[in-house]
């Protein structure tokens, strides 16, 4: 790190800042490219080929973007890249996407949000809002008054034929260029926004040539519910019950990392019983997060039955949630400092009790399901993503795990009581839609074991720690990461010392899974299609924010 | 043993006494439609309800059990409900054809229900090529379904209707040749004249391994020509919302519905014709006092119960397997299931030599 | 013929809370009475209509799940022959709003809604669907679907538990036992709204 700090000071980049294994930097935004590339190719020593998030942020004065990279090989260090341009009426920065697969969706979030635009990317449309929305929503100077953008109430029919643009330097000028994404004879069919097997909202435009699918635009934004923005006007405290409902399947998990996030921020000594506890409701929110995703594998394939039966399982879950929590779904359990209350006498019991129950029937699954002939064959040998397909793209968690990369952020980073565990990273090599697949059982099973580690351990003490009734984080950004159900999940936080955030930011997993279809789907059947999507697991409320 | 043929031959007899002949066989024409269209619709009401108690079984639910007792009810509602709904013309479909379409579905299906011989003596027509007439027959379907999905003016239809299209005639070969097999040892097509042959033992056991071969074969095939998981493409509910009937509403996607169930049955009740022997009892040759005891079953209990164990293993299937993809599913009907049923043909003839 | 009290199987009329508008409009069709015959097949009508209503599969976020629960083991709607999820609106007769609806969905919502034949019905499932929920604040969220489409029922929550939409269910039971499939005035309602909106199209 010290090298390439010596490199980037060398190369004209400022303000180096190293805090808590993060080095934040910023680069002037015509040499940006020139940075981004030297990273990449590793000349440095690290090679950052995982580009974790693009932040837009409005400084007001500026508008910047903050680039989250991080190296597969040091995943412990972090480096912020930051760029800005003070021109607020066309803001213009340069496009990573040649070297990383996942700025291509990330960028297009940024033009939405802020309106930069990004000089060489391909495709630079509005990401979630409306083509045809006025005004950029995360900018400070933003008019929300419902008159200018009226609900459109009406029946509309989906035009297959939309335009995009990119912005090219041609003989040193700036040329703006419009193409159609589909040509004029293609067979486009839209699976979405309602469709069964989309789990949830998401629009895929695809182009068959029979059953085959030949190119696929994924669409989103059926489900924006403008959460960052909202975010900027509520307190932490209110922030944390928006957290549940953007990936509602592991919400307790994106709550739990909005707490850490603050508690780093505000330098809270959490008891370690809050933190014991909230492992064991992680895990169990993970199993049955991988239960719902396993049945929606299965159902996908035509398998409803299997479908009951993880929802079955999933139910034994739900209950132990609401005996200590009261809510089934949405737990709204973790709070800043601890959690929201103590666990119920019989938590531990009905925890022991579930772990042989759930242990006997993913046998069962194995043996009904995964043994399945049919099963089989189908799931072998499509949808294959490679390792370094993979890290481009940021497809991790579970996925980036069936291809072999290993990215889980409970070994990086252990946050709460994962240090006191024994478990292991379930890794396999294929990078097949069965590893994906596979990987989702045997990661319940490392989930039990680490709520069998724990459930007898937990200390006594507290459930929480004392806050303050006002809680106004110190001035500075934070970012903090912790593993979903479905990879890596992201806070980030400018705070202006404020009781609200001066911006939020929140890592969806989900968004770089979608992303993921183009490369393993492409060429295959319809049906794989549905099936490749169901074993990438995304969850389209948590991309949509 | 309750022998319907007293019943039929005494109206028969009734009504030529009465009106005359040719007035005589004008009402029985019509007797006889409307009671197999009443037998059609209440078989399909008590296949509906069937099916979604045996999945919720299967699923560890309870099924329907609201509405009457046990929830037997439950599909009359819908019929109810499902008759007078709307029906709703699409703007930019085939007029004629979207609406022709529901009904070759439907009428292909009770043409073919119309031939079966339900019991003993209660058979609505007995051809010489019975069992020709009924592949011939149940394949008509196949055009409504393309013209459904075609007409509709929809992607997903099409699509829908261009996998079943493939599915079904590749499918109709082995059906056909695994019947075949049967037409071999019987030496006639005649359903009486299978059925007839099949008093003392049942042909799957008389013809040895070729006939279980293609009992097994049948059922496959079958099934997948009813469109039922895990051969359900056409109407792939994760794929295609809902196939080639996607913008069929109200009683014509009523038509679909039923016309699904009641196939389901035919091929039940095809196999048991040709395989498990018709209406006749289970006999062991030499056990006479224990086929005496079976013959005092009735014989449309046979038939139903035999059907309906058919139709418990389709239900079965359908209910365990995830759904096949297209390639596969041609590979599984040209690459394995049509060669052995060629050999099985084969093999059979050498056995009646 | 006096019309009948509305019985639903599954629940006393006690068990109902807050919906008195209905026994009100019991009482105005008694005031105006029909005929045994008419009344007869009415009853028959809506005994079928109420007891065979089948979802669409539809659901934009968080309480898709709970939908999805209340179609698995545990809470089995299909005991009430609700189970039959049609995934094309043109079979369904009921489209449960399921979670958020937002600016970019709203036409969606519209247009399946216009898809589906009639009768059909709308549950709001959720405190989104209702009224924005907690994202009440936001400049994207539709507050409320009945800016978009009629509502039947709405359902509280967020999300709502699978045994409150159960209830839910049996409220829209009454509702359809409540119809009159042969009474010209309910028919002819509609029929102004349609010109109406022709109308304004026109001009």
């Amino acid at each position: 790190m010290e090298n390439i700090k010596e490199k980037l000071s060398a190369m004209g980049c400022t303000d180096l800042l190293q805090a808590d294994r993060t080095l934040s930097v910023t680069v002037e935004k015509n040499k940006f490219h020139e940075v981004a590339t030297f990273l990449k190719e590793g000349r440095g020593g690290m090679v950052f080929d995982f580009l974790m998030d693009i932040i837009g942020i409005d400084y007001v004065e500026s508008l910047g973007a903050i680039y989250y990279l991080c190296s597969t090989d040091h995943p412990q260090e972090l480096l912020a890249l930051r760029v800005s341009t003070s021109d607020r009426e066309q803001p213009q920065l340069f496009s990573v996407c040649d070297l990383w697969d996942s700025a291509e969706l990330y960028e297009r979030e940024v033009y939405d949000f802020l309106g930069i635009k990004f000089i060489n990317h391909p495709d630079m449309r509005r990401l979630f809002l409306r083509s045809d929305w006025k005004g950029h929503p995360l900018r400070k100077d933003y008019d929300a008054s419902p008159a200018i953008n009226p609900i459109p109430a009406h029946n509309e029919v989906i035009d297959d034929m939309e335009r995009s643009s990119t912005i090219k330097i041609e003989l040193g000028e700036l040329v703006e260029k419009s193409h159609q994404i589909f040509g004029e004879k293609e067979y486009i069919v839209n699976f979405g926004p309602q469709h069964p097997a989309m789990h949830g909202v998401l629009h895929l435009r695809v182009s068959l040539d029979g059953e085959i699918v030949k190119k696929i635009d994924p669409n989103f934004g059926y489900i924006h519910r403008g959460v960052e923005k909202m975010s900027e006007a509520y307190t932490y405290p209110q922030i944390l019950h928006l957290t549940d409902r953007l990936d509602y399947l592991s919400g307790t998990m994106n709550r739990h990392a909005l707490c850490l996030c603050c508690e780093k921020a505000l330098s809270l000594e959490v008891p370690d019983r809050a933190h014991y506890i909230r492992t064991i409701f992680d895990e169990l929110t993970r199993i049955a997060s991988h239960l719902l995703g396993w049945g929606c594998i299965c159902m996908d394939m035509g398998s409803i039955t299997a479908f009951v039966y993880g929802m079955r399982d999933r139910e034994k879950i739900m209950d132990i949630f609401e005996e200590t929590a009261g809510g089934r779904l949405m737990v709204n359990y973790n709070t800043i400092g601890g959690v929201a209350c103590d666990i119920h006498p019989n938590f531990q019991k009905k925890v022991k009790e579930l772990i042989p129950y759930l242990r006997k029937m993913i046998k069962e699954h194995h043996i009904l399901f995964t043994e399945n002939p049919i099963a089989r064959g189908r799931m072998e040998g499509i949808g294959y993503l490679s390792k370094e397909k993979a890290i481009s793209l940021g497809a991790g968690g579970p996925s980036g795990r069936a291809s072999g990369w290993n990215n889980d952020v409970r070994k990086i980073e252990p946050y709460a009581a994962y240090q006191h565990a024994d478990f292991d990273v379930v890794l396999r090599e294929g990078g097949l839609t069965f590893d994906r697949y596979i990987i989702r059982l045997d990661e319940i099973e490392q989930s039990l074991r680490i709520i069998e580690q724990l459930i007898d351990n937990i200390p006594e003490g507290f459930f929480a720690a004392k806050t303050k009734a006002i809680i106004r984080l110190p001035e500075g950004e934070y970012y903090q990461r912790v593993e979903n159900a479905r990879g890596e999940f992201g806070v980030y936080i400018n705070s202006r010392g404020d009781k609200s955030p001066y911006r939020i930011k929140f890592r969806s997993p989900s968004l770089t899974l979608v992303n993921a279809l183009k490369p393993t789907v492409t060429g295959s059947k319809v049906s794989d299609l549905i099936m490749v999507g169901g074993s990438l697991d995304y969850v389209i409320p948590c991309i949509d924010r | 043993m309750y022998d319907f043929s007293v019943l039929t031959n005494w109206i028969d007899q009734w009504l030529r006494s009465q009106v005359g002949d040719s007035w005589a066989l004008f009402v029985e024409f019509v007797l006889v439609g409307i009671a197999i269209l009443t037998a059609y619709a209440v078989l399909a009401l008590i296949l509906i309800y069937a099916e979604r108690k045996v999945c919720a079984a299967f699923q560890c639910r309870i099924g329907p059990n609201r509405v009457g007792p046990f929830g037997m009810l439950q599909s009359v509602a819908d019929m109810f409900k499902i008759l007078l709904k709307e029906i709703i013309t699409i703007k930019q479909a085939d007029p004629i054809l979207f609406r022709l379409a529901s009904f070759l579905v439907i009428i292909a299906s009770i043409c073919t229900f119309g031939a079966l011989p339900f019991a003993k003596g209660l058979h609505a027509i007995d051809f010489n090529i019975g069992v020709f007439y009924l592949l011939a027959v149940s394949s008509l379907g196949v055009v409504g379904i393309l013209l459904a999905g075609w007409s509709s003016n929809n992607k997903y239809t099409m699509i829908g209707a261009m996998r079943s299209g493939a599915q079904l005639i590749s499918y109709e070969l082995s059906c056909g040749l695994s019947l075949m097999v049967i037409v071999i040892l019987s030496g006639t097509m005649q359903l009486s004249e299978i059925v007839e042959q099949q008093a003392e033992v049942w042909f799957i056991f008389q013809g040895h391994i070729p006939a279980m071969i293609a009992f097994i074969i049948y059922l496959i095939a079958g099934h997948a020509e009813t469109n039922r998981g895990p051969f359900d493409l056409p109407e792939a509910e994760s794929e295609l919302t809902a196939g080639y009937h996607t913008e069929y509403s109200g009683i014509q996607f009523g038509f679909f519905y039923l016309a699904e169930y009641l196939n389901m049955f035919i091929v039940a009740a095809i196999a048991t014709t040709l395989f498990l022997g018709g209406w006749q009892p289970f006999h062991v040759p030499g056990w006479e006092s224990f086929n005496q005891v079976m013959d005092y079953i009735p014989s449309f209990v046979w038939f139903f119960g035999k059907s309906g164990l058919c139709v418990f293993l389709a239900l079965w299937v359908r209910w365990s397997f995830p759904r096949l993809r297209i390639d596969q599913l041609l590979n599984l009907e040209w690459k394995i299931l049509m060669p052995i049923c060629l050999i099985n043909i084969l093999l059979m003839a050498l056995c009646v030599l | 013929m006096e019309v009948k009290d509305i019985f639903i199987r599954n629940m006393k009329h006690e068990d109902f809370k807050e919906n008195e508008y209905l026994d009100e409009y019991l009482n105005e069709l008694r005031a105006n009475g029909v005929s045994i015959s008419v009344g007869k097949i009415n009853d028959l009508i809506n005994w079928g209509r109420s007891n065979s209503v089948w979802p669409l599969t539809f659901a934009t976020s968080c309480c898709g799940i709970e939908f999805m629960s209340l179609g698995a083991a545990r809470y089995d709607f299909a005991r009430f022959g609700w189970e039959v999820t049609r995934n094309s609106p043109r079979q369904a007769d009921v489209i449960f709003v399921c979670g958020t609806i937002v600016h970019k969905m709203a036409p969606v919502l519209k247009r399946l809604y216009d898809q589906m034949a009639e009768p059909k019905y709308v549950m709001a499932f959720g405190s989104c669907a209702i009224g924005g929920g907690p994202f009440k604040s936001s400049y994207h969220v539709v507050m409320g679907v009945d800016e978009v489409v009629p509502v039947d029922v709405y359902i509280p929550g967020c999300p709502p538990r699978p045994d409150a939409m159960i209830y839910g269910m049996m409220q829209m039971a009454r509702k359809i036992k409540l119809q009159n499939f042969f009474q010209l005035s309910d028919k002819e309602k509609p029929k102004e709204h349609i010109d109406e909106e022709i109308k304004k199209e026109k001009a």
